[in-house]
């Protein structure tokens, strides 16, 4: 059958996700939130869900909407703070120890999806030696220098903005709209994109910013700025 | 005699070296952009992944997809490239990153950094790409304060708050000097117009030294920046 990653509802494109699911959310500082898959998502009202994004709290992404609704167990992410002096509800959660949080440098966490997508179950990286984000990690020194072992982050689900696709998945960005995305989309067993639009003409091969083969399902979505 | 915070990081830019690729930290360190000498040009990297951040967007011209690693909506120079997170990271682990421009609480004089947690009650974590910045980047300086506001030195001999990198900082300007971080601790390489070294040693939390050539800061009258 002719491939077609087209889906018509969020239903569909969400399809197949339950309690406990690891999910990986894009996006960074207002580019690339798929805040439409979001919405869905919590429509879902599940349980125990694992976060892997960058920010639990940036004000521009729906994620808080997610950790609010009680629906979140443990995030992973390198950004946990809210902006305003009240708690955000991450930091509500946490504080009441209610939500696991695993603080990773920026890098580290990008690093670990693309190794989750790439086959690398670990890798050593000099990044955060004798910090506090490292305590316990095993560290062999390599060239004279401290690294630390870090491994693989993995999901069931990926959660990404774009901004065009074609009906293989093949996936364009506008400006710094891919960040995670792109890594998180290899690293997940079903990746999901929200985008402006989905072309009917194959997207010439040299705009392709991520290959189809790495996304699942594709679903037009307005963007949704808060 | 203070430098103000726009001829710090004036000072700061008067260092950069034409053809680096120059990350700068959210805060202060940004505004180092507006100071580069001209026949200079260099690029501006993003942990985002824009490689040639130009200057800020403002009315129409502002767009959410478009920021930069403080979520401020910028403009792209001629030559730019947008990358991914990953690969933004692979850039500065790799060592492309010429400089990186940081702010900092608490400098050691061993070159520990204290850039990323002031442990506020209640508030979550919030790293981003602190660490592997400060890890990373071939060289780290640092544009901050000399004394916090109750008069305390940001440069100590061992750092007490949560430490972002070990032994990574290679010179620091303050509103008061120019140090580097040497292999024996601190080295003053130029200090403001009215300043005794004796004074400057009383306002700093470790033992200083003074390099041969130690000279005044000769820093333009400019405007103070906000923030």
């Amino acid at each position: 059958m002719a491939i077609n990653k087209r889906v018509g509802s969020v239903e569909e494109a969400l399809a197949g996700v339950s309690d406990g699911a690891v999910v990986m959310i894009s996006g960074f500082g207002g580019a690339g939130f798929p805040n439409t898959l979001i919405r869905a998502l919590r429509d879902r009202a599940l349980k125990g869900l694992t976060l892997i994004v960058n920010s639990a709290t940036h004000r521009l992404s729906f994620t808080h909407e997610l950790i609010d609704g009680g629906m979140v167990q443990k995030v992973i992410c390198s950004a946990a703070r809210g902006r305003d002096k009240d708690l955000s509800p991450f930091e509500k959660l946490w504080k009441e120890g209610k939500i696991e949080l695993v603080c990773l440098p920026q890098g580290t966490l990008a690093e670990a999806i693309r190794a989750g997508g790439a086959g690398i179950p670990a890798f050593f990286t000099p990044v955060g030696v004798g910090t506090d984000l490292t305590k316990g990690k095993e560290v062999r020194v390599f060239n004279g220098r401290e690294h630390v072992l870090e491994h693989a982050l993995t999901a069931d689900l990926a959660m990404i903005r774009a901004d065009t696709a074609d009906r293989y998945g093949n996936l364009t960005f506008r400006y710094a709209q891919a960040n995670f995305g792109t890594a998180m989309a290899t690293a997940a067993k079903v990746a999901v994109a929200e985008v402006r639009v989905i072309n009917d003409e194959p997207t010439p091969h040299d705009k392709v910013q991520l290959p189809g083969i790495y996304v699942d399902r594709v679903i037009v979505a307005p963007e949704i700025k808060p | 005699m203070k430098l103000n915070r726009s001829q710090m990081v004036w000072r700061a830019a008067q260092d950069i070296g034409d053809g680096w690729l120059v990350n700068l930290g959210i805060g202060l360190p940004v505004a180092v952009a507006d100071h580069i000498p001209q026949g200079i040009d260099v690029f501006f990297h993003s942990e985002n992944g824009v490689v040639g951040v130009g200057p800020l967007a403002s009315g129409n011209a502002a767009d959410t997809d478009l920021v930069d690693a403080g979520s401020r909506t910028i403009t792209l120079r001629a030559g730019a490239s947008i990358v991914d997170s990953a690969w933004s990271f692979s850039m500065i682990r790799g060592g492309h990153i010429d400089v990186t421009i940081l702010g900092a609480f608490e400098v050691a004089a061993n070159g520990d950094l204290a850039n990323w947690d002031m442990k506020i009650p209640n508030k979550g974590p919030l790293v981003g790409g602190a660490m592997d910045l400060a890890a990373a980047a071939k060289s780290v300086w640092i544009v901050m304060e000399h004394n916090t506001r109750s008069g305390g030195s940001r440069i100590v001999k061992q750092c007490t708050l949560p430490l972002t990198a070990q032994r990574c900082v290679k010179r620091i300007y303050t509103d008061l000097a120019v140090m580097e971080i040497g292999p024996e601790g601190v080295i003053v390489h130029e200090i403001v117009d009215g300043l005794s070294r004796e004074e400057l040693q009383k306002r700093t939390g470790a033992p200083l030294t003074f390099a041969p050539g130690c000279k005044t800061i000769n820093a333009p009258a400019l405007a103070e920046v906000a923030g």
